[in-house]
């Protein structure tokens, strides 16, 4: 571990790598450079991972990542692997695979430059599928709002949720990002200061077609609908909120009324 | 008690005699296949049906040993989804009996019977049910008394897609164009690249097809690829996203158990890839072949008969049919009571 240390100090000082990027200072290295770096991080934590393997912690395995507890640089800090998944063909797996970490890379980043809360990106490796983030303290709102099934959690909290969530997901659409996998599971809240934080952003894109920004609302519906019944009217808080933060507002919820009727076999009177 | 059940919401006829343990006395069924590059058109397959029910009925009855009619105590039918002009000809000849017999009719959904069928036949209690076919493609779970859609496509289905890659190749509807790429597929070795599209726990197939439909072309033109590769990718590909939203979905629900319904369920490949991602996640794939999977008359008439024994009755006037009837608008009756004692009797 003292030898990482040493290594990566060496690094920052040649300037190659930089433990507490910002997005803007990732954007301003051009492309080839970001690359190298990459890969040299990858090659570190290799090497970490080999020497001293006790230091990942398993918090959670999901279908297509497990999410360890680390520390980067002395702090605390979320390593999520992605894994292949042993029924897809290797070479749709590999691209699957690839894709997705670079998707979640990007648009983590991007989505803190539109002044949406993401977890602080730290690292990127794409030959072990591996990122690393800083870690985020509190609970996700799934279970924030299962609380409230159980009357442990107000009418007022709720609402403050609901509209936090409405105004994050306007401010990605504007900038013209889509999270494509919008489920209370992939929000936390900050325990500190109760600020809501997105996560996964593995399927995210850029887009700014109303069709793209609608779909994203109709995701987040159809899960708020199956998991949140309890909650009541959560949906309608969320578009108020996305209402007053997102400018083209109008288009994305028009398009989402026809999106609505879209399902197939779904009973059509006139 | 015994039910007779008609289905005919696609380009199979069939009737099917069971008993309320599931145990089918008569299963007769008719394909209507139509030449290598074509599909089925509603007006013929409807002409087809209406030629082939009456002596589908009578071999029912015949290979099931009824003698006397009196022993069947419902007819049931299939409401819908599917084509129209089909759907008609079950809906007509349900009634016939109906008022001849002087028998009660229960109306079933197509698409909730493919899964009470699987449940009996495989034996899966509570499964995330994969309902694959040529018409559907969704992800169905059991919560709060409905069979509720997890996921679904947003476009065309799944089997929609194979059947019209299949006449691009001009493989031969002989038993099924799915069949048929299957076979086909297991010759393939080539992986070519084809758009994946998954949307949360939703999937679409249309543009994957216009993009694998023009690249056949091309490829094969300039020979790049065989027949075989291409089946072989699209396969890999399609089967992928549906065990992707599958697999999703039972995060979702946080169910261990999957249960593959419908003709495109027949598909081994499709099972086998199923398979390995339930043994990673600690479950069990059930599945059924083509005697089952396949559109048949024995699922309606159980599915029927659960509602029956239930006390579902479709009144004559009321038993109309439709092209679009969801699987979440059907009341499980028979699943939110104690649902059957071990022998199979309905505890009502």
């Amino acid at each position: 571990m003292g030898n990482l240390h040493k290594q990566l100090e060496r690094e920052k000082k040649n300037n190659l790598v930089c433990a507490n990027w910002s997005s803007t200072q990732l954007n301003k290295l051009p492309s080839f450079r970001v690359t190298r770096v990459v890969l040299k991080l990858g090659f570190l934590m290799e090497n970490n991972q080999n020497e001293n393997a006790t230091s990942l912690v398993l918090l959670k395995q999901g279908a297509e990542a497990r999410v360890f507890e680390s520390t980067f640089v002395g702090k605390r800090s979320v390593v999520k692997e992605r894994f292949s998944k042993k029924y897809r063909h290797p070479t749709l797996d590999s691209k699957l695979t690839l894709k997705r970490l670079n998707a979640e890379a990007r648009c983590m980043t991007k989505a803190r430059r539109l002044g949406v809360l993401t977890p602080v990106l730290y690292a990127v490796d794409p030959v072990i599928h591996t990122l690393t983030f800083e870690f985020v303290e509190g609970p996700a709102v799934k279970d924030v709002f299962l609380d409230f099934g159980l009357n442990r959690v107000s009418k007022e909290q709720i609402d403050d949720i609901a509209t936090q969530i409405g105004g994050s997901i306007g401010k990605l659409h504007d900038g013209g990002l889509i999270h494509g996998d919008l489920t209370t599971s992939n929000m936390l809240l900050r325990s500190d200061n109760n600020q809501l934080v997105l996560i996964d952003f593995g399927l995210s894109f850029t887009s700014s077609l109303p069709e793209d920004k609608a779909v994203d609302l109709y995701v987040l519906e159809r899960a708020l609908i199956s998991m949140h019944s309890s909650c009541g009217n959560v949906m309608d808080q969320i578009l108020a909120g996305y209402r007053k933060s997102s400018k083209q507002w109008s288009s994305t919820l028009n398009k989402l009324a026809l999106v609505r009727q879209r399902g197939r076999k779904r009973t059509m009177i006139g | 008690m015994i039910a007779l059940g008609f289905e005919g919401s696609a380009n199979k006829i069939g009737v099917g005699i069971v008993t309320l343990d599931g145990t089918i006395l008569s299963n007769p069924r008719h394909t209507y296949i139509t030449p290598p590059g074509q599909g089925f058109l509603p007006r013929e397959t409807a002409q087809h049906h209406l030629q082939h029910i009456i002596p589908l009925i009578k071999e029912a009855l015949k290979s099931a040993n009824v003698t006397s009619i009196d022993s069947i105590d419902c007819l049931c039918y299939t409401k819908g989804p599917g084509m129209g002009a089909p759907l008609q000809v079950s809906a007509i000849v349900v009634r016939i009996l109906s008022l001849l017999w002087k028998k009660p009719i229960v109306a079933v959904n197509h698409c909730v019977a493919h899964i009470e069928m699987g449940r009996i036949v495989t034996g899966a209690v509570d499964p995330v049910v994969l309902y694959v076919s040529g018409g559907n493609t969704q992800v169905i779970a059991y919560s709060e008394g409905k069979y509720r859609i997890f996921g679904e496509t947003i476009d065309i289905a799944v089997g929609n897609c194979l059947d019209r890659f299949a006449r691009v190749l001009t493989l031969s509807n002989d038993p099924s164009p799915g069949y048929n790429i299957e076979q086909l597929a297991k010759k393939g070795g080539q992986f070519i690249d084809i758009p994946y599209a998954v949307k949360g726990m939703d999937v679409s197939f249309s543009g994957l097809l216009s993009y694998i439909e023009a690249t056949a072309v091309e490829k094969l033109k300039n020979n790049e690829c065989t027949p075989a590769d291409l089946c072989y990718s699209l396969q890999e590909t399609v089967f992928a996203m549906l065990v992707e939203i599958t697999e999703r979905a039972m995060a979702h629900c946080d169910k261990k158990d999957v249960l593959i319904v419908g003709g495109v369920g027949c598909n081994v490949r499709l099972q086998e890839m199923m398979k390995i991602m339930c043994s990673e996640r600690g479950g069990r794939l059930f599945a059924t072949d083509d005697r089952y999977c396949v559109d048949n008359g024995a699922m309606i008439a159980y599915t029927g008969l659960l509602a029956y024994a239930h006390g579902t009755v479709t009144p004559l006037e009321d038993s109309t049919f439709t092209q679009r009837f969801r699987t979440d608008e059907v009341d499980a009756v028979w699943r939110k009571k104690n649902e059957l004692d071990t022998n199979g009797n309905p505890l009502m």
